[in-house]
């Protein structure tokens, strides 16, 4: 195979190799593009904000300083927030991931009557949906308004990861093994325990990092149900801080160059906890990024 | 081995009688009842719900026993000389945001698995992930630091470029779409790749070899291999961008909104927002939105036909 490319001749290869370092070109520019924004925060993070508006930062920090980190971790609301999201997180994260698997693992199995129609059950509630406020309507009613299951029952099944899930147990877990199980005595329930979810380990990976970044991610659904500020996740307390301008008093307090004062440590406060807030996930994601990519295949498999 | 008679396989189920069968899988089905609770309680409850478009809801006497007004939130909304706008705001950023985003990705994973570089490739691949993984909170607070007048990055560069910047740049109302779009490129064109790359590696290499033989360079090799392997997976997209057009992204023209750029960023849902959560209109909120999904569900329809028709590809 190797002769043969080199043989077809040396017109093709050169204009190939201005094609390749051309597609090299590009690609690099459209990743730098990507990178920069993100390294503009970092380096404006650990600036001092009047270089920063002088615009004296575009490649490397100036005026070094650690003031604002200092300042966001006094910050009581990104504390708390801080705490809050690792709550929320948590515990979404395992009910979540429960509910699609064991939702999932029961409508994979072709012998249980009504999985057609279960499925469809499911399905409905992807196009049809109460809208915003029935949806609150029946939140508050149950009485979950300003509690953390707020956030986590509602969103319910999600069914986009049940028919990810669906199709892995379909596609990996050959129907014969439940015969066998079911010789050895082997009831549903056990051999989903025994032999089903050891041998699904991939997928409930997949479906952890899914559910991972959206908890971590969310915060229209507590801006909705929750009105006790301690009870607010991060993303929340970082709305106040980047989108509504408020640096709380005790960040602000021990200094006495007023108002200009003031507005120096709010933007320094805003970059360095943009960078607080993004880099939980942005260190975990490479990590976890084959996982993603197979998820999304499974997924893209069935649409 | 309890029954003899399961030795047969999947056959032997089939010739048991219903009843048999369904008590043969009670296990099952109580592994379904919680999802199946929630979502009666979450999705459907809130559906029945809907019912308050047509009527003056009142709390005290719940969904079904509000009266009946009829449509006059409806009226109400399409009366309001700012609906028209509205209306027309979702339409054009939802087109926009599709005609721009959704050819990039795939020119982008067209061009990168052309390379041989595998280190070069991965590592371009990790970066440009990265940015879907930074929330939507933290994306509009890069924007609107950046877009700041002052020493916003972004308004740094424009005004060295002659663009007027006396008015912060999201103030102003011709900025919004392309400010929502182009982030919307930075954010989600890398990870919008995964599922093409992922499709290009299935194409058979050996089509690659009998190309270079024949003499066709890696330009031809592009159009005529790799980019037929990716049509179905590009008119699946499509079709799904087009289902899902009066659904555009709520969650960051609310947080890139203000007072001053209104006038292109109030789109149905943030009006629906508002309405609802923030002036407690209940039932003119819900009818809003009752709207908004009837709209988007006719186009689903629509274009879940005209799929059907020219590609056989077919979703509900």
């Amino acid at each position: 195979m190797r002769k043969n490319k080199n043989k077809t001749g040396s017109v093709v290869r050169g204009s190939d190799r201005a094609m390749e370092i051309g597609m090299v070109i590009i690609i690099t520019i459209f990743v730098l593009m990507v990178l920069y924004p993100l390294y503009y925060v970092v380096i404006a993070s650990i600036s001092d904000p009047y270089d920063v508006y002088a615009g004296k930062t575009f490649l490397f920090p100036s005026g070094f300083t650690l003031e604002g980190y200092a300042r966001v971790f006094k910050e009581k609301a990104i504390v708390t927030g801080y705490l809050n999201s690792i709550l929320y997180t948590v515990v979404g994260t395992i009910v979540a991931t429960a509910l699609v698997v064991m939702t999932a693992y029961p409508l994979s199995r072709k012998d249980m009557p009504g999985r057609k129609t279960i499925m469809i059950f499911f399905i409905i509630t992807m196009y049809f949906t109460g809208g915003l406020i029935p949806t609150y309507l029946v939140v508050a009613k149950t009485g979950l308004l300003n509690s953390m299951w707020a956030l986590i029952l509602p969103g319910g099944v999600s069914v986009f990861n049940v028919i990810v899930a669906r199709t892995y147990f379909e596609s990996s877990i050959p129907q014969e093994m439940y015969e066998a199980a079911k010789i050895d005595g082997c009831g549903n329930l056990k051999t989903f325990v025994k032999i089903v979810l050891p041998l699904s380990k991939p997928i409930i990976a997949v479906m952890v990092i899914f559910a991972m970044v959206a908890f971590w991610n969310d915060w229209f659904t507590a801006l909705i149900y929750m009105n006790d500020k301690d009870r607010y996740p991060l993303q929340l307390a970082l709305r106040q801080i980047m989108i509504q301008s408020q640096a709380s008093a005790n960040a602000l307090s021990g200094m006495d160059g007023g108002y200009a004062e003031a507005n120096r440590i709010t933007e320094l406060i805003k970059f360095a906890s943009m960078v607080v807030g993004a880099v939980p996930m942005l260190i975990a994601y490479p990590f976890v990024q084959k996982h993603f990519e197979k998820g999304l295949m499974v997924g893209a498999v069935k649409g | 081995m309890k029954i003899p008679g399961e030795r047969k396989g999947a056959i032997a189920h089939h010739g048991k009688p219903l009843w048999k069968r369904i008590i043969s899988c009670w296990e099952l089905y109580l592994l379904l009842i919680p999802g199946i609770v929630l979502t009666i309680i979450y999705k459907y409850i809130p559906m029945y719900g809907v019912q308050i478009a047509f009527r003056d809801y009142n709390p005290t006497l719940g969904f079904s026993g509000s009266p009946w007004v009829g449509l006059k939130w409806f009226t109400k909304f399409f009366t309001n000389y700012k609906s028209m706008e509205m209306i027309k705001n979702t339409l054009l950023l939802s087109l926009y945001t599709i005609l721009w985003t959704f050819p990039i990705p795939i020119i982008f994973s067209l061009l990168m698995n052309q390379l041989r570089f595998k280190r070069f490739k991965k590592l371009a691949q990790t970066i440009l992930y990265a940015p879907h993984f930074v929330s939507i909170m933290i994306v509009c607070g890069m924007l609107r630091i950046f877009l700041s007048p002052y020493g916003g990055l972004i308004t740094m560069i424009a005004s060295a470029f002659g663009a007027d910047t006396s008015i912060g740049l999201l103030d102003q109302p011709g900025n919004f779409r392309s400010i929502y779009i182009a982030s919307a490129i930075w954010q989600d064109a890398g990870w919008g790749m995964i599922i093409y790359m992922a499709s290009l590696s299935s194409v058979d290499a050996s089509l690659h070899e009998a190309a270079k033989v024949d003499g066709a360079n890696t330009w031809k090799r592009i159009i005529h291999i790799d980019l037929p392997a990716l049509v179905p997976m590009i008119m699946i997209n499509l079709i799904m961008s087009f289902g899902n057009l009066m659904n555009v992204g709520f969650e960051k023209a609310f947080l890139l909104q203000t007072d001053l750029n209104t006038a292109t960023s109030e789109i149905i849902a943030t009006y629906v927002y508002e309405q609802g959560m923030l002036k407690s209109m209940y039932s003119f909120s819900t009818a809003v939105g009752l709207f908004n999904t009837a709209v988007n569900i006719l186009l689903l329809i629509v274009v879940n036909k005209i799929a059907k028709k020219t590609a056989d590809i077919s979703f509900i």
